[in-house]
């Protein structure tokens, strides 16, 4: 276990040294921080004096460095914007996200799991070709449209939900603003989530379908059938347990391409998240703000993979947390 | 009334390119403690005879026709729970490649307590105790601590202890074993085949032996079946089948073993392969292949023919048969 | 399947065999799948021609008149029979923007799946072929790279892109630059394949055996292996190709890719997404359907395929 974290660890420091060499070339080369500081008035000597006093002229690697101990302090600059940490910036609009991707989640696997398993078990049933006709459409439709016709139907023709923002929010323990809480937050919280959902949803009902038929064909379910063992027994243990491990890997990778979406479904529902942020900051040429959004969801990508790892290796009995390669 | 009683059964698989017959009016009985051999090439229908009887065939596959009958129930008509009360109770399975058996992301212990809960009303500690002796009958080393692993901590040989220890779990009547050696080292071979005959031999429990190996067959079984393209084409005691083979196939089986090879020259074999179940020839379906070939072959089923002890479905032993009567008569 | 493939007669030509095989027999047989390739090239046709069949040029700014914006298509109630489907918010024809819109969208998506393919190939070839450190270094770089979504790159390459570049610049380097991204990001999903397939046709006899009669390397990786992973290739792209031109589409419809002068489906339906609470819906949602149909045909041509083909797919 020990050894499973100390190599995790590891791997998750060369990633994030990636990551903030990406993130400082770009702040090295996005804007000129002297602009933002000076203005256009200032004689090129002047310019030349302050460069070397800020440390703007002296090598790649000293930058770096400076660049790297700052941020490990959490210090990644000013947003120009807003005049205040980027850090900060960021960190206050993490909860937002956070929330939608934990809505769509709980769909996610509150749909995926049962749906994917009835139809293995009953392939030919009218309703697992319904589901699989559907699932292809959902696949074909860009989230963005979703999201759109979401907005179309319950908001605009219907007017049961919201179509835009976080609606109300409360403060938990003084430091998560969240809109979990409340009736209104929630109602709000339907729509963005749905939409995310509607990606990975028929993706995963799809894998879960055919792993889960592949696992029927196994030996070994075919023997829990021979030792006369109950078919709830067979189906919910046997052959499930087994179906949850290619897609506990998936799942893995797929968490990482759903802070992706989020960039969009908070687009189109003006969702106050980091995605729409990132995506302000993007049009303002806020490299700071930029560059925290880049390492922030670095970490978030190491620490979900790792997470995941950890279920998988605690799922799986052939694979030791200790010895693995 | 024998304890099992297979009647002319008929499996089909049906596929998008129509329905093949796998099995084909399939005959034969099971006595009490009796030792049963099923013998046939790769292809023959034994496997899938080892299933149907269970009625664990998975889909496309089906009993077509024809009856299984254990103690006077039919299991294939029979409703799936009172079929599930049966299936590793009365009678259970032994497969052929341990290493698949066994679920990976199980505890031996949890598939084995499971197995037990399944037919009787028992707690946990009775279970794992049962379990425990069983394990101890199929001579596994150190028994109790293989209730905690998982099937890759153990070799092929120990996981097919294991299937057996599962298979004799609740004391069965029958256990079908569906080539239970193939998969493992040949060294380990002889000694799990040992423990099942000895195992069977102590607990009165019917043997039914699918294999293609007629060495295993002539030293554990009473009774042997000879398959050939789903069909049963000769039957008997075994040491009759194999002393004095009536069927030109089975003689061809018999010269085809090492043992019946002279030093230095090539083994017998039969000519030709089966063929696919969706092309079995009219007639005979063995008479591509037959040395004896009549025209009858080509045209007519073959009934059986009562020969010693053995039914034999052959046209030539037929006629052999009635020219022997004919010798008498004059 | 493989009666198919021991019936083929030598002497046949690549057309005959092609007729005799398993794969245009069930395509014979499965009316989703001729459909679906009926509609591709149904739409293939109007990408190609969409010049010569649109009644106007989107692209000349001297046949736009923003008097005529936002009007119905013609069946609606004040729409006008010039314009079929209507006309968008700078008042361009509807029919002419989407048809050149569908243009853009099947050209980035052939061309980025045309260099995700060779670059995935190349390297898939090398690294299942020579094997060993390369190989292993090979993969590596292709599992770090999936584990970061494309989409996730693409945002962020195409935004640092247009702060570097400014707006004006990147928008004429558009095309190009979705091109690569996507085409750059994706490989890794034909390499692993390919790697695993040329893996599996390395242990087979014939590989020693062109091995033995002296062919290059090279020769023996192109000429007898890679026709062998055929199947993969043609499943996996065609799924490709829908994903990229989804990708496309989101691209755009986050202002990181066609501009609005030059649009494709994506900035088609984002640029109308402002007016559909305005009640001008056929700004985003003919457009939208014109894409969703697109990728849902692609996506059912990639399921037929795989069904028949029943290539090994490289899982997870």
């Amino acid at each position: 276990m020990i050894a499973f974290f100390v190599k995790r660890f590891f791997q998750a420091v060369v990633v994030m040294f990636v990551i903030s060499l990406i993130s400082f070339s770009i702040q090295d080369n996005l804007g000129d921080p002297l602009r933002e500081l000076v203005g256009q008035a200032v004689s090129e000597e002047e310019r030349q004096a302050l460069r070397d006093e800020m440390g703007l002229n002296d090598p790649f690697l000293v930058q770096y460095v400076r660049f790297a101990s700052k941020a490990l302090q959490g210090d990644l600059g000013d947003s120009y914007f807003f005049k205040q940490p980027a850090f900060d910036v960021i960190m206050k609009k993490l909860p937002a996200t956070l929330e939608l991707v934990f809505g769509a989640t709980v769909i996610i696997v509150l749909f995926s799991v049962p749906i994917g398993v009835y139809s293995a078990i009953n392939p030919q049933s009218w309703f697992s070709k319904t589901v699989m006709g559907l699932s292809i459409i959902g696949i074909s439709v860009p989230v963005f449209l979703t999201a759109i016709g979401l907005i179309y139907l319950f908001a605009i023709e219907l007017n049961w939900l919201p179509s835009y923002g976080r609606g109300e929010t409360t403060q938990v323990w003084g430091v998560w603003e969240t809109g979990l809480f409340s009736a209104d937050g929630l109602k709000h919280l339907i729509l963005p989530s749905f939409t995310l959902a509607s990606i990975m949803l028929p993706l995963f009902i799809r894998l879960i379908r055919s792993e889960m038929m592949e696992v029927l064909q196994s030996e070994y379910v075919k023997f829990a059938w021979a030792k006369g063992i109950s078919p709830r027994r067979i189906y919910f243990l046997h052959a499930l347990k087994n179906t949850m491990l290619p897609v506990i890997t998936v799942g893995g990778v797929q968490i990482g391409t759903m802070v992706a979406y989020t960039i969009l479904t908070e687009t189109v529902f003006q969702w106050p998240g980091m995605g729409f942020l990132f995506l302000e900051a993007v049009n303002r040429v806020d490299t700071p703000l930029i560059v925290a959004y880049l390492i922030i969801v670095g970490a978030i990508f190491v620490v979900t993979n790792t997470f995941v790892d950890l279920i998988y290796g605690l799922v799986n009995p052939t694979v030791k947390l200790a010895g693995r390669k | 009334m024998p304890l099992l009683e297979v009647s002319n059964l008929e499996v089909c698989f049906g596929l998008r390119s129509g329905a093949v017959k796998a099995l084909r009016d399939v005959s034969f009985t099971l006595e009490r403690g009796e030792r049963l051999g099923v013998v046939g090439e790769s292809g023959a229908g034994k496997s899938v005879l080892g299933f149907s009887i269970l009625n664990l065939l998975s889909r496309p596959g089906h009993i077509s026709a024809g009856s299984v009958r254990f103690e006077g129930k039919d299991l294939a008509t029979l409703a799936p729970e009172e079929l599930r009360s049966i299936r590793g109770n009365r009678i259970s399975m032994i497969f052929q490649d341990p290493m698949m058996t066994l679920n990976p992301v199980l505890t031996i212990g949890v598939q084995m307590v499971e197995c037990l809960k399944a037919h009787r009303k028992i707690s946990t500690k009775d279970a794992t105790y049962i379990a425990l002796q069983k394990l101890k009958q199929v001579q596994m080393p150190s028994p109790e601590t293989r209730l905690e692993q998982y099937p890759h901590e153990l070799s092929g040989g120990m996981r097919q202890r294991i299937v057996i220890a599962i298979g004799l779990l609740l004391d069965p009547d029958i256990i079908i074993a569906d080539e239970p050696t193939t998969a493992l080292d040949v060294t380990i071979q002889a000694e799990i085949m040992d423990l099942m005959l000895n195992l069977c031999e102590q607990n009165n429990v019917a043997l039914i032996l699918i294999t293609h190996d007629l060495g295993v067959v002539s030293q554990v079984s009473q009774r042997m079946l000879v398959m050939y393209a789903g069909r049963i084409i000769e039957q008997g005691p075994t040491k009759e089948i194999i002393n004095d083979a009536q069927h030109p196939y089975t003689q061809g089986l018999m010269n085809a073993l090492p043992q019946m090879a002279i030093p230095g020259q090539k083994l017998n074999q039969i000519k030709g392969t089966m063929p696919p179940l969706q092309r079995i020839p009219k007639g005979c379906s063995f008479n591509p292949r037959c040395e004896y070939v009549l025209e009858v072959c080509k045209h007519n089923l073959p009934a059986f023919t009562q020969s010693g002890n053995c039914q034999v479905a052959c046209h030539l032993v037929a006629e052999l048969n009635q020219e022997k009567l004919l010798v008498k008569e004059v | 399947m493989t009666d198919s493939i021991q019936t083929m007669e030598p002497q046949l030509s690549t057309w005959q065999r092609f007729l005799k095989s398993h794969f245009w027999h069930s395509f014979k047989i499965d009316r989703v799948a001729q459909l679906s390739f009926m509609i591709f090239l149904i739409y293939a046709f109007l990408a190609v021609f969409a010049s010569f069949i649109a009644p106007f040029d989107p692209y000349d700014a001297s046949q736009i008149d923003i008097m005529n914006s936002e009007i119905p298509p013609s069946w609606e109630e004040g729409g006008d029979e010039l314009f079929l489907l209507g006309t968008d918010a700078q008042g361009r024809d509807m029919l002419s923007t989407i048809l050149h819109g569908t243009r853009v969208s099947l050209t980035i998506g052939l061309c980025a799946v045309a260099l995700q393919a060779l670059l995935g190939i190349v390297i898939g070839l090398t690294a299942g072929y020579i094997g060993g450190r390369v190989d292993s270094f090979l993969m590596r770089v292709a599992d770090i790279q999936l584990s970061f979504s494309t989409l996730m790159v693409a945002i962020i390459v195409l935004a640092v892109f247009q702060a570097t570049f400014g707006t004006e610049l990147y928008q004429q380097l558009a095309m190009i630059m979705l091109i690569l991204v996507i085409g750059i990001a994706e490989w890794p999903q034909y390499a692993r394949t390919i790697r695993a397939s040329v893996l599996a046709e390395k242990k087979k006899e014939y590989v020693d055996a062109a091995r033995v009669m002296g062919f290059g390397r090279l020769r023996i990786m192109f000429r007898h292996i890679l026709p062998n992973t055929l199947s993969p290739i043609l499943v996996i792209s065609t799924v490709q190709i829908a994903n990229a031109i989804i990708s496309e589409a989101s691209l755009s419809f986050l202002g990181l890719g066609m501009p609005v002068s030059q649009p494709s489906l994506g900035s088609l339906i984002s640029s109308g997404f402002e007016y559909i609470f305005s009640g001008a819906w056929w700004i985003t949602v003919i457009p939208g359907v014109v894409l969703i149909v697109l990728v849902l045909v692609m996506n059912l041509l990639g399921d037929w395929m795989r069904d028949v083909l029943n290539p090994k797919l490289y899982k997870g």
